[in-house]
């Protein structure tokens, strides 16, 4: 695979230009609250519906209505869906930014623009088509309220025009937008989409060379947020306690949670709901009511992001130390503190890994697609009950609130995993139990559930200091022993955790480390080291801690590797430098990226080529 | 008459179990402490109700009063969790099976300082549950300063004097949602024992305050929570009797002024008005008599509110009857026709 590299044409007409076909990125620059939102979503998706590889990333500001946001979406035919680091098409429509906009645009980008703003002063380089949007939107949105929202639509037909966007998809894309309910708006929407399209065909004359011709690269796959995919993950995974309480980016998982619960799981006979969704008074309260539900036997979990996790910390390690299955989602977002809320990062990999005083270690899930959003936190809950223990799931916003094209969804093949839990029959056969023992050598004990009507069933569960039989203590013999027990038992786990996927180049001396979405610029990265420096690489797309055998073997093949990762102090490396030799951790080099966007495949390639040039 | 000396038969409740079914591991708490007299309370009651140990869970936070769960009823599951954050533990807990009995130990440092959020949203929800604070005014496992229920003026050990208001904690609770609310002395074995017996009785949140007096650090000359200060200001706002849903024989406040309660499983707290013209169904009134006990330098106790008809937190989210957590898996996996469905819709 290569990318093929275009010069930027000059904007002068009449030069002769080489289409630029399915192959670019159109920004549209806005105000947060101005419903541009449905405006971006219609023109992906009717790009998506032309069988175009695509993808859209919205970069918007901690606010309710007035500061700007993008949105970008990119076309690739290559299949490549991260974020591209180039805009070659703008849609200017928020007056603050547009010059700063315009002026960060590449030579030869074309810019739509709201008229007034008198853009095409700015330089000389650009493709320039300033579109009269207020004199549109009149005629087509008597109700002068509304006009402000309409107002966006326009430019979904100014677009569509000028890159060749079939307006069929577009009408169909907004109608499946609005869905029946709301037919009305969607005309309305309709309407001023018409009128965009009809401006630019007796307006403009193309000067730009960017556009879309249908292809047939998307039949079968579904557009979908992370966050919706791991909540519908957490239905199929008979999920029945859910906690919450809202934090950006991850709001939506538990939001989108409750649509699918109220729609799939309310018991036809009883017409109760087979589920308990319960927004906590904070984050501290979230682990508590997960933890203490999944001590009661329910499958729990809870979403959150940065600021949740510190505060869940003394939580998760009493989850660790009595045992507990949970499941977590950190939609991560940049930090430290407050950060950025509503920027990107994969920030929380240490503190998750070692959350909690004294000696604490949990597995994490790294999905990188909707498609392991959903697979993943189905596997979180086997493997939390399997292990008895907190199992993180995470995300991060660029994942979890963007829309992403992906493969449909498979039904669980295996039935749910529910650990080692005793029956009052079990009880009887086996004349009790001790809560903390390592019968099958696997460092995983036996429970039993409260309510288990048996006089043997009970133990009792405390933070404090326990042997065996879950009696406290505070013998030194005991401690040790109980704290080898749960090392044994991380040691076990990491043979159940996802397996990296590994592409092993043998001409390749370096090796790519990437994970979550980091994957997509690491992917596109290969492919332009190849063809545009002739660097050769391996990849190891991680997706789980602890790490599994495959990670150092896949280090011991190469002699430099990178770990592509979007945070500053190179958190997964760190991690790999925890476990590995001395001369595996001599060939590892961090290629990291903490700005806040989706980390671009071009960062990738500049940072690799000149730490290789070192 | 026969001859062959037989063991008298063990004395044994309405479920066939004896006393001994209900007790704990040995305490390890001071001798004297007001919280192994409360303890005791727990082991009569469930056993006098003959209520079944395995569908009790107990739940307790950090401190003294926390370790106590495990000196009763040694044969329900128990959770000591976190410093203050016992609502949401057992929240969890119950969510996950609404047929377990819940009932909570903490202490005054636990309910009123560090977890004082988590108590206040627990009485939001009138979550079915026994919330018991063990109330000594002072932190015990770390050796005597004050806790947020300390009253202002009340000395400690070392001298120094309170100078912060206390949080009443039952003032709480009335404000913000339980429905059955109650102070008890851990001396007074009758009123805590009919209390607990209601509270078991009761279908959504129980909050009994127990001034439990720490022998050890608050039990001296110019403290309020101590045993004599306690003996000699306790200020009974009513007088009641508890009548068990399967017995009604056992009736011992006279005929008179007597309002009977009707508990959610038939049971009958009957309550008899002691001289003040005082309605358990009016929070307001209860909130006055705590106020005006609380300004003379007296510690009310008795019923201040019982409320048996407000929906539960399980009724309102309209949880399926059966415990949750053991579901099967037909009930809790939708099939695969519901995936296909909505990957249908999404392409």
């Amino acid at each position: 695979m290569s990318t093929i590299e275009v010069s930027p044409a000059s904007p002068r007409s009449g030069e002769f230009q080489q289409p630029v076909v399915n192959d670019f990125s159109i920004q549209v620059a806005t105000i947060n609250g101005s419903g541009s939102q449905t405006a971006n979503s219609v023109l992906m998706r009717a790009i998506f519906q032309m069988g175009i590889p695509v993808s859209g990333k919205n970069m918007f500001p901690s606010n309710i209505q007035g500061l700007p946001t993008w949105f970008t979406i990119r076309a690739s035919k290559y299949g490549y869906i991260g974020r591209k680091k180039e805009v070659d098409f703008l849609v200017a429509m928020n007056p603050e930014t547009a010059r700063e906009d315009v002026m960060k645009l590449d030579r030869g980008a074309a810019v739509v623009y709201d008229e007034p703003l008198k853009l095409d002063a700015l330089r000389s380089d650009l493709h320039f088509y300033p579109v009269p949007f207020d004199k549109l939107v009149g005629p087509v949105c008597p109700e002068a309220k509304l006009r402000k929202l309409v107002r966006n639509m326009i430019y979904d037909g100014i677009v569509a025009h000028l890159v060749s966007i079939d307006m069929e998809e577009i009408h169909s894309a907004l109608f499946k937008q609005f869905g029946k309910k709301k037919a009305k708006a969607a005309e309305l929407n309709w309407g001023a989409c018409q009128a965009g399209f009809d401006y630019a065909a007796k307006t403009f004359t193309k000067s730009d060379p960017y556009r879309v011709k249908r292809m047939n690269a998307t039949a079968g796959k579904i557009i979908i947020d992370g966050n919706a995919a791991a909540a519908l993950g957490c239905v199929f995974a008979g999920a029945t306690v859910v906690i919450w309480y809202p934090i950006t980016p991850s709001s939506s998982l538990v939001e989108s949670m409750i649509g699918y619960l109220k729609r799939f799981r309310i018991d036809k006979e009883t017409g109760k709901a087979t589920y308990a969704v319960v927004q906590a008074e904070d984050e501290l309260s979230a682990i508590g009511m997960v933890l203490g539900a999944g001590w009661a036997g329910a499958r729990s979990v809870t979403s959150t992001a940065g600021p949740g996790i510190s505060l869940m910390s003394e939580f998760v390690g009493l989850g660790y130390y009595a045992e507990i299955p949970a499941v977590i989602f950190d939609v991560q977002r940049v930090g430290p503190s407050t950060g950025l809320p509503t920027r990107t990062a994969q920030g929380d990999i240490i503190s998750t890994a070692l959350l909690s005083h004294g000696d604490t270690k949990h597995p994490i899930l790294f999905p990188c697609s909707p498609e392991e959003c959903f697979s993943m936190a189905i596997g979180a809950f086997d493997l939390a009950e399997q292990f008895q223990t907190p199992v993180f799931v995470l995300t991060d916003l660029d994942l979890g609130m963007n829309n992403w094209m992906a493969e449909p969804f498979e039904y669980p093949a295996k039935p749910m995993n529910r650990g080692k839990v005793l029956t009052a029959e079990d009880l009887d056969r086996l004349g009790g139990f001790a809560r903390y023992k390592d019968v099958d050598g696997d460092g995983v004990g036996y429970r039993t559930l409260p309510g288990t009507p048996h006089p043997q069933a009970a133990y009792f569960t405390r933070g404090s200091g326990h042997n065996e039989k879950a009696q406290y203590t505070e013998r030194e013999d005991d401690y040790v022993h109980n704290m080898d027990r749960l090392a044994h038992k991380f040691e076990t786990l990491r043979a159940h955790v996802p397996p990296p996927v590994v592409d092993y180049n043998p001409k390749a001396d370096i090796g790519f480390v990437a994970f979550g979405t980091s994957h997509y610029p690491a992917q596109e990265s290969r492919d332009q080291l190849k063809s545009e420096f002739g660097i050769e690489t391996s990849y190891l797309r991680l997706r789980a801690y602890p790490f599994t055998p495959e990670v150092r073997d896949f280090v011991r093949r190469h002699k430099r590797i990178y770990v592509i990762e979007q945070n500053r102090d190179e958190q997964m490396l760190s991690l790999m430098r925890l476990e590995f030799d001395a001369e595996d951790i001599a060939k590892l080099r961090s290629m990291k990226y903490y700005g806040g966007l989706p980390l671009d495949a071009r960062t990738v390639t500049d940072d690799v080529v000149h730490q290789e040039e070192k | 008459m026969s001859t062959t000396l037989t063991p008298p038969p063990k004395k044994v409740n309405r479920i066939g179990l004896e006393v001994a079914n209900y007790k704990g591991a040995k305490t390890t708490l001071c001798a004297g402490c007001g919280h192994n007299a409360i303890s005791e309370r727990i082991i009569e009651s469930f056993y006098e109700l003959g209520v079944q140990p395995w569908s009790v869970a107990k739940f307790s936070g950090i401190g003294c009063s926390s370790k106590s769960p495990a000196y009763f009823l040694g044969l329900s599951h128990g959770f000591n969790g976190v410093h203050g954050r016992m609502p949401s533990v057992a929240t969890g807990a119950m969510l996950a099976n609404r047929n377990l009995l819940g009932i909570g130990a903490t202490g005054d440092g636990d309910t009123a300082s560090i977890g004082l959020g988590q108590f206040m949203h627990l009485l939001r929800r009138n979550l079915p549950f026994i919330y018991i604070i063990e109330d000594n005014g002072v932190y015990g496992l770390t050796k005597g300063q004050f806790s947020a229920t300390a009253d202002l003026g009340s000395k400690l050990k070392t001298g120094v004097i309170n100078d912060l208001p206390p949080f009443d904690c039952c003032s709480l609770a009335l404000q913000c949602g339980a429905t059955f609310v109650a102070r008890s002395f851990s001396g007074d074995k009758k009123q805590f024992q009919t209390i607990l017996k209601t509270a078991i009785a009761h279908n959504g949140l129980s909050v009994i305050d127990v001034i439990s007096p720490c022998t050890t650090f608050n039990d001296h000359e110019g403290s309020t929570k101590s045993y004599s200060y306690v003996k000699e200001h306790d200020e009974l706002l009513n007088e009641i009797d508890f009548v068990p849903f399967y017995d009604d024989i056992s009736v011992e406040i006279a005929e008179g002024e007597v309002q009977e309660v009707e508990m959610h499983d038939g049971s009958k707290l009957r309550i008899k008005k002691l001289g003040r013209d005082y309605d358990p169904s009016n929070k307001f009134d209860a909130l006055k008599a705590i106020d005006e006990a609380g300004k003379k330098g007296e510690v009310l106790t008795g019923v201040f509110y019982v409320e048996t008809n407000k929906p539960n937190f399980m009724d309102l989210l309209n949880v399926e009857e059966a415990p949750l957590a053991t579901l099967p898996e037909s009930k809790v996996r939708p099939p695969k026709e519901a995936l296909d469905q909505v990957m249908e819709e999404l392409r």
